[in-house]
């Protein structure tokens, strides 16, 4: 194949200084008039906190709505599992908070590498979040007076984190579900749950509508529209074990990238801190303890090595608090990839603690010592109970056991300021797209960004690229939902015919063991490069001996999971080609070959100051990578310390 | 698969499909850790059966942590297990006495359909947010977050409410197959919020017509419900649904 024509990445930023461009965009953007929006279709796939969010609004605003989902109701979504909190700059502590410096924050957090008109949007809408959540009725902590609550996250020095007990992101995704129910009263939206989209339609290189598998019937079905918006969430579950619902998948937007949409920083991928050990092989998932845990828990380890005692009997002058030892100023909130990494670290020195040595302490006896009991609970009863009962030892006494898990992605499907890929009339929102978060997210800005992308964001933009290409009819008698139909049968009758040996839960373990030991916390030259060829062998093996039971035409989950499967053996390479071509280190993506004398992640910002985008060239071919430069304007790349 | 786990008898309903019948099949699983949770004592039978070419058993979960309301199995005999105040993807296998057999079968009601083995259809729950489980308040249009300020403890009370999952464990163990306690801790939870009470006649006459049009049965306060709650709503968000109710109905005779 001839070298593809490289293509410019328009991230179609506004003019002006930064504080001005959002409002310089709505100023300027087309407008659909309320009685012409219902002739416009706009089909969303994802129910979760940016899905929901985007639909509802939408709706709202007269335009008619298809709203896809994996799970039987939109409320299900994996948001709904968020635990922590929600970021916005409303200064209700007094202590120092602004659009700038949470605009700030999150752009250093990230560690220089997301666009900065981005990040300050998001920073600018992050207010009126909270004000609409508010109103929606959701019972926000609160303190005597009335006023809301606010604790405290990682990587900021103010208090800006808005939370719901331990149930935040299921607070938040009931009120924007709640919405959306709303709009389907109205007859504004009609859903489509148990449904899975498995290709994205272009016609004259525009999206117009999915094709999507019935998860009761079996059936493949075509949804069309003026516009399509993803909203389906992160990858991490390449990896295999991580914080994610099971059904978590980049399905869709591994099938749109296949489609020519650019995938953004594949390899940033977030693991985070906190999460309880891994106990065995059967396992399913991890289990996330929420980052809000360290503002009053302290990580330590022994400070000798293979050190067996119980947590108790180790003197306090033989504990090594290292996160406070080595960040005095953030102690043990520094941002999530650091604490990352020092955990892994300990262990790899032989530190760690519990089965295999593969766990730091989160010790509460200093909280309890000072707050009391009563007020612990009050604060993290649910995540105390949890904890309880997955490992059966109760940390009011003993210290919590943790690990690193993955649990993030901010990489994902390229998108401007508009927040559209590469192929007009595909946007893409919330943890689907790469746009905020650079190579590390902070704490508590996911469902800020989910719901900033959604409440405040693409209701703009859709419109301004609605009224751009007019109400014209979409059929889905079109040739081009034939053809992707007669793909997505072909792939789905594929799978079936092998009946080969090994399932297709083998194969993901097998993935996610090569990506947990070569693509994970920290990488290198030669395991990125064995992890390619390992991962295309896996490829070859699945195509060729995989096992899928039951039938196309019924309920079958193994079908749903071997096709996610397929996706993420050709994910994963993806992410381990991205992670080698960024020979720097940033965020959560470490490369060993670049590290500061203390170990800390060191970039090289004269030559990876940018997003790499890439493209897919066809089966069997190295896709390309083309490069959106960031340039900074007003911030100043600096090395991140937290010391 | 280790080897030094327990073994245990799994007898499963299956279901081929809604309008099919279903009966009670039994297995045997080895090797289960009893850290594994019994879903995923459940994933390792299905490995199983895929590999002996049979139909793995249907079941549904996502987060696995007791939040999303996605799982939902009748467990010896009690939704979501005897364990008090947990879902089903939280039972842990330790909780079973090595060798002991386990009954698993679906969540039964009429207005929750089967679709096959242990996976239901409960959009019925959908239908009835859709009559009002919400403020009406479009984006854009919302005052400043503080200046409607909430009592600490009100708050506290609404999300006490608002914990529901919409798992439907309630309907499952309640004799009417009512649907009570999943309306009363959404109306009770709006109810309590001062945002909520612009619409509060309007909310609560037409959930409760919804649940009373998708068949679910009436509240005699058996309290089965409170007791299978894997989020612990209490009963009272019930009588809570029934004074607003009256109020409405009061206020639409009165005017
Ligand atoms: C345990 C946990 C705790 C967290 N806590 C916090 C926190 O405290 N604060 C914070 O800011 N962030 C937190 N996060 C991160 C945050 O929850 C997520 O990033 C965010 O909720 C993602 O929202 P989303 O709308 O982009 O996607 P999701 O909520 O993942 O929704 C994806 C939607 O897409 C649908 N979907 C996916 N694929 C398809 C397909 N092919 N066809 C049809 N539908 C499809 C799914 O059914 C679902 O409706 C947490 C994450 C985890 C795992
Ligand atoms: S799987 Fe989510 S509550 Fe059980």
């Amino acid at each position: 194949m001839s070298d593809p024509a490289p293509i410019t990445l328009d991230p179609r930023i506004p003019e002006g200084p930064l504080e001005h461009k959002w409002d310089t965009f709505k100023q300027e953007a087309k407008l659909v008039a309320p009685a012409n929006r219902r002739k416009y279709t706009v089909v969303v796939v994802g129910t979760g906190l940016a899905g929901a969010s985007a639909a509802a609004s939408l709706a709202e605003m007269g335009y008619t709505v298809k709203s896809l989902c994996i799970s039987d109701s939109p409320r299900r979504a994996h948001s709904i599992a968020a635990q922590g909190g929600i970021n916005a700059a409303k200064n209700y502590q007094n202590d120092g908070d602004s659009v700038w410096r949470l605009f700030y924050d999150t752009i250093k957090g990230g560690d220089f590498r997301s666009r900065e008109a981005n990040v300050y949007r998001l920073a600018q809408v992050s207010a009126s979040i909270i004000d609409h959540c508010a109103a929606q009725g959701i019972p926000f902590a609160r303190e005597y007076g009335g006023t809301l609550s606010n604790r405290s996250f990682g990587g900021a020095q103010v208090s800006r984190t808005f939370y719901a007990r331990g149930q935040t992101g299921q607070q938040l995704l009931l009120g924007a579900y709640g919405a959306l129910m709303r709009q389907v009263d109205e007859g504004n939206v009609t859903l489509y749950p148990r449904r899975e989209m498995l290709d994205l339609v272009t016609v004259d290189g525009r999206a117009r509508g999915v094709v999507a598998r019935n998860l009761v019937t079996g059936a493949i079905e075509r949804y069309s529209g003026h516009a399509v918006i993803l909203a389906t969430g992160g990858y991490s579950t390449v990896f295999h074990l991580s914080t994610n619902a099971v059904n978590s998948n980049a399905t869709a937007v591994w099938r749109c990238y296949k489609r020519g949409a650019l995938f953004a920083n594949p390899c940033f991928t977030q693991i985070h801190p906190t999460c309880i050990p891994q106990a065995g092989d059967g396992q399913s998932k991890l289990t996330l303890m929420s980052e809000s845990l360290r503002n009053d828990g302290r990580v330590w380890v022994p400070k000798l090595k293979g050190d067996q005692r119980p947590p108790a009997q180790i003197p306090e002058d033989e504990r090594d608090y290292y996160l406070e030892r080595l960040y005095p100023s953030f102690g043990n909130l520094v941002p999530r990839d650091i604490a990352s990494r020092r955990a892994k670290e300990v262990c790899d020195q032989g530190r760690g603690v519990g089965p295999g040595g593969l766990s730091v302490y989160l010790d509460f006896a200093d909280a309890v010592k000072r707050l009391g009991e009563p007020v612990i609970r009050s604060r993290y009863a649910n995540l105390f109970d949890m904890y309880h009962e997955i490992t059966n030892e109760n940390p009011y006494q003993v210290p919590m056991r943790i690990y690193p898990a993955p649990h993030y992605t901010m990489g994902g499907l390229w998108v401007d300021y508009h927040l559209m890929s590469t192929i007009p009339g595909l946007f893409v929102a919330g943890e689907a797209n790469f746009s905020d978060h650079g190579a590390n997210r902070l704490g508590a800005s996911a469902l800020m960004q989910g719901l900033a992308d959604g409440y405040f964001v693409l209701p703009y933009t859709i419109g301004h690229y609605l009224a751009g290409i007019g109400p014209g009819a979409v059929a889905d008698k079109d040739p081009a939902f034939d053809v992707a139909e007669r793909g997505v049968r072909e792939d789905v009758s594929r799978m079936l015919a092998v009946n080969g040996s090994r399932t297709v839960r083998e194969f993901w373990h097998d993935l996610g063991r090569i990506m947990w030991n070569k693509v994970g916390m920290s990488r290198h030259e030669k395991g990125l490069s064995e992890a390619i060829a390992e991962i295309q062998s896996l490829r070859q093996e699945f195509a060729k001996n995989v096992r899928v039971s039951g039938a196309e035409g019924d309920f079958n989950k193994d079908l749903e999971f071997a096709g996610r499967v397929s996706d993420y053996l050709g994910l994963g390479e993806l992410m381990a080609r991205d992670a080698l071509q960024r020979r720097e280190s940033c965020g959560g993506h470490f490369r060993d070959e670049s590290a500061t004398p203390e170990g800390e992640a060191l970039r090289d910002d004269d030559h990876f100051t940018y997003v790499a985008a890439w493209r897919y060239r066809g089966e069997g071919q190295l896709p390309d990578m083309q490069q959106e430069p960031l340039p900074f304007e007003r911030v100043h790349p600096s090395q991140r310390s937290y010391k | 698969m280790t080897t030094n786990g327990h073994t245990y008898t799994l007898k499963v309903w299956r279901q081929p499909g809604a309008d099919r019948p279903g009966r009670l099949a039994t297995y045997t699983v080895t090797g289960i850790s009893p850290d594994l949770s019994l879903l995923e004592a459940l994933d390792v039978l299905n490995e199983d059966l895929i590999r002996k070419g049979e139909d793995p058993i249907a079941f549904e979960s996502d987060c696995r942590e007791g939040i999303c309301g996605q799982c939902g199995i009748v467990v010896n005999g009690v939704a979501h297990g005897s364990k008090l105040g947990c879902t089903t993807c939280e039972i842990r296998m330790r909780e079973f006495a090595p060798g002991s057999t386990i009954t698993l079968e679906p969540f039964r009601a009429t207005a929750f359909p089967i679709i096959k083995d242990l996976v239901i259809n409960r959009s019925a729950f959908d239908r009835i947010i859709a009559r009002g489980g919400y403020v009406s308040i479009n984006t854009g249009a919302a005052p400043e977050a503080n200046a409607i300020p909430v009592a600490r403890d009100l708050a506290e009370k609404a999300m006490d409410a608002a914990a529901c999952i919409g798992c439907g464990a309630c309907v499952a163990a309640c004799p009417n197959a009512s649907a009570s306690l999943f309306v009363g801790a959404k109306v009770s939870q709006l109810a309590v919020m001062p945002q909520g009470h612009a619409e509060r006649e309007r909310r609560v006459t037409r959930m409760v017509a919804q649940m009373d049009a998708e068949g679910f049965g009436n509240c005699s306060n058996h309290g089965e419900c409170e007791a299978v709650c894997p989020k612990e709503i209490p009963i009272h968000v019930i009588s809570r649904m029934r004074r607003e109710y009256i109020r409405a109905s009061v206020k639409s005779v009165l005017g």
